[in-house]
């Protein structure tokens, strides 16, 4: 119990992941900074960010919405966040070797922070935060099918194997799923998928800022913001991590192969960046066509492909 | 509207940097119905006008836009020239072209990252605006001003362009002409922002006549109209250019004319200042002694459109009547025919494309009653009444 606990909070849940992710986050700013001739960050902005809104800001609850589901929405998308990184980095790190099934938990745990954003905006009775929601909602429908789609896939690859822990053991055996050209084809949608669920650009549809002001987030304040904040670093080293898990061969934590995991979990994040800050935000109806169409024909492809062994 | 939600835009939103209010009355994300509220940003600049002499006019009204701070002041000249009757030296027009084509680049270089900005994409935001940063590089050193340049005067201009300088704007056009080419290659060839703006918030040439916009608002919808050419001003009739229209009236036509305006730009003042050089240096004004009584319009074609000033002297030192039409005035207008039935996404786009700047077109409002045509405030009333909020406020205050 205690040992479960440790995990959750401490290491590979929520604090290591919180602070890996605010590094890369870090990474992320920085990376844009230069693509945009700017100086960019220093290297602990993402933490005074996190702590100026816990500790110095103050805590404003909307007079019209619901209180209880507005606060405990962020709550719920960080505790969701920060058990789904336990249950990837578990297995990744060779630490424990998770349990049968538990690919299928992390799909629908990876779901709850943004079904929470979408609680949280709705109780909030703001209008812009509700089209944020709505738009949220959109998206979700739009990529989580994909999403769902390469997860098959992979546990096709892996010789239908449904747990984290064997999926890479078999990645250890046989070389790494990308090796592959329905690897290859998987590649590019789950990096949509991520791109989609950390609501980045073309995909900051809910959040959009120049549209919403913020939309599914404009009420949120001080802590329950910086929860949300939290929450964000944690995926954005989750994801990552779960793309390198499933196609990538895997992380590490002995020896010079640490050098190479964060190798391939900075490479996958460097490729976030870049699809940003290249493109213009999509509208949600052409995010959900993207997806629908384009992202879920490549991964049928992918498991045509894989059903004749390539 | 009792089903249709309203999504407000402002009167703080990080869409427009400047005060305003759009309530979009949607059913789901379809904008069904606009209102439009201004009115925060009132400076009673044309009554300022009146009590201020001709040369601290120029200095007011080039305050009127941050952006376009040099169409005011070349609309006035515009208009005071045509009552006193003068025709300023060549090379102060070439100077006065310069000048004006200078700040139509810095200008749409900016609406060109704005727009990036406001479409999610800040790489072209961040390109954009550091591409601006030698034409504003220039501005400083011409006139000793990134902003308000204070170089009109009537009769001629207040500074001079000497060689080096001539030079070196040369040179920085060249910079600005490949960066140019560098931005328009990143807009017009990247399927995304074709998908963003092809088709999205259309102008037809009847909208435009209806709501009588200007500028590249009313180009890009195949209204083939400039005033530089319509009605020659300054050395706009002395240079070979031309207009740039286009057909679709939609938000990717209007980036189109912007774009393809900048080499315009860029030709206008490389013609200018090779013709420069043949007039004398240092021949930049007329002294002017005395304004005579009269009625005088003054146009200038602002990066946004026509500015029109109207001023009414009677033989005194300061203008009786001043007045100032700015382009946005007109421009913002189109936004409801532009939004309505498109989705909120394609609305805040459709308004950045117009290139709004509300602090140049807030005007007070007096009412009139329809029916009997009487006049329901006066000045006085309405001061009455800001005076009466004050106390009341107050006195809330202090309770």
């Amino acid at each position: 119990m205690a040992e479960n606990l440790f995990y959750f909070l401490v290491f590979p849940g929520l604090l290591f992941a919180g602070v890996v992710g605010g590094l890369l986050s870090w990474f992320d700013r920085k990376v844009t900074a230069w693509v945009q001739f700017r100086r960019g960050p220093v290297l602990m902005q993402p933490f005074y960010d996190f702590l100026k809104l816990l500790l110095v800001k103050e805590t404003i609850v909307p007079a019209r919405g619901s209180v209880l589901t507005f606060l405990s929405a962020p709550v719920l998308a960080l505790s969701g966040a920060s058990i789904s990184a336990a249950l990837i980095l578990l297995p990744a790190f060779g630490i424990t070797s998770g349990f049968r099934g538990d690919i299928i938990v992390i799909f629908y745990l990876l779901t709850i922070p943004s079904i929470s954003y979408v609680t949280g905006a709705l109780a909030s009775g703001n209008p812009l935060a509700s089209v944020g929601a709505s738009r949220e909602i959109k998206l979700l429908i739009g990529f989580e099918l994909t999403l769902l789609l390469i997860f098959a896939t992979v546990i096709m690859k892996s010789g239908m194997n449904i747990s984290l822990y064997e999926i890479i053991a078999y990645q250890q055996q046989n070389g790494a799923l990308i090796g592959s050209l329905s690897g290859v084809l998987l590649f590019i949608p789950l990096i949509f998928c991520i791109q989609a669920k950390l609501g980045m650009v073309p995909f900051d549809i809910a959040e959009a800022e120049t549209e919403l002001s913020g939309g599914a987030f404009i009420e949120y304040s001080g802590p329950p913001y910086a929860m949300i904040k939290f929450t964000k670093y944690i995926m954005l080293f989750v994801l990552p991590a779960l793309a390198v898990v499933l196609l990538l061969g895997g992380l590490s934590l002995t020896g010079t192969s640490i050098l190479w995991s964060v190798l391939k979990i900075l490479a996958v994040v460097l490729l976030l960046t870049l699809i940003r800050n290249t493109n213009p935000r999509l509208k949600v109806g052409q995010a959900m066509r993207f997806f629908f169409i384009w992202m879920n024909a490549l991964v049928l492809i992918a498991i045509i492909l894989t059903y004749s062994g390539l | 509207m009792s089903n249709k939600k309203i999504i407000p835009i402002g009167p703080y939103h990080p869409l427009q940097e400047e005060p305003e209010l759009f309530k979009l009355y949607c059913e789901g994300e379809i904008v069904k119905d606009i209102k439009w509220e201004t009115g925060y940003n009132h400076r009673g600049i044309e009554k300022l006008s009146e009590q201020k002499t001709f040369d601290q006019v120029f200095f007011l009204v080039e305050r009127i836009c941050g952006i376009c701070s040099t169409s005011h002041p070349f609309a006035f000249a515009n208009a005071m020239e045509e009552i006193a009757d003068i025709e300023v030296p060549d090379r102060a027009k070439y100077i006065r072209t310069i000048i004006g084509e200078l700040e139509r680049l810095h200008s749409h270089l900016l609406w060109v990252g704005l727009a990036g900005h406001f479409l999610g994409y800040n790489t072209v935001f961040m390109w954009a605006w550091k591409y601006r940063e030698p034409v504003l590089d220039l501005f400083e050193m011409i006139t000793g001003n990134r902003n308000s340049y204070a170089m009109f005067k009537i009769g001629g201009v207040r500074r001079d362009i000497t060689d080096p300088q001539i030079r070196e704007i040369k040179k920085v056009m060249q910079v600005v002409k490949r960066k140019t080419d560098l931005l328009t290659g990143a807009v017009m060839d990247d399927p995304v922002i074709h998908a963003r703006t092809k088709g999205v918030g259309i102008l037809t040439k009847k909208d435009i006549a209806d709501y009588a916009a200007v500028g590249p608002t009313a180009r890009a919808s195949g209204v083939d109209i400039d005033i530089r050419r319509d009605d020659p001003y300054a050395a706009y009739g002395l240079v070979d250019w031309k207009v740039i229209t286009a057909e679709a009236g939609d938000v990717f036509a209007k980036a189109e004319v912007r774009l393809l305006e900048m080499y315009e730009s860029i030709k206008i003042i490389e013609q200018c200042l090779n013709k420069m050089k043949r007039e004398k240096e240092g021949d930049t004004e007329i002294q002017v002694r005395e304004i005579p009584e009269g009625i005088g319009t003054g146009r200038a074609e602002a990066p946004r459109g026509e500015v029109f000033h109207f001023v009414v002297t009677d033989g005194s030192n300061s203008p009786v009547r001043h007045k100032i039409r700015a382009p946005s005035y007109v421009n913002i207008a189109t936004f409801k025919k532009s939004c309505v039935g498109q989705t909120i996404a394609d609305a805040t786009i459709s308004l950045a494309a117009v290139d709004p700047c509300y602090c140049c077109t807030e005007r007070m409002a007096v009412a009139y009653d329809f029916a009997s045509k009487e006049r329901l405030y006066s000045g006085y009333e309405l001061l009455d009444i800001s005076r009466r909020k004050t106390e009341k406020i107050k006195t809330q205050k202090s309770q």
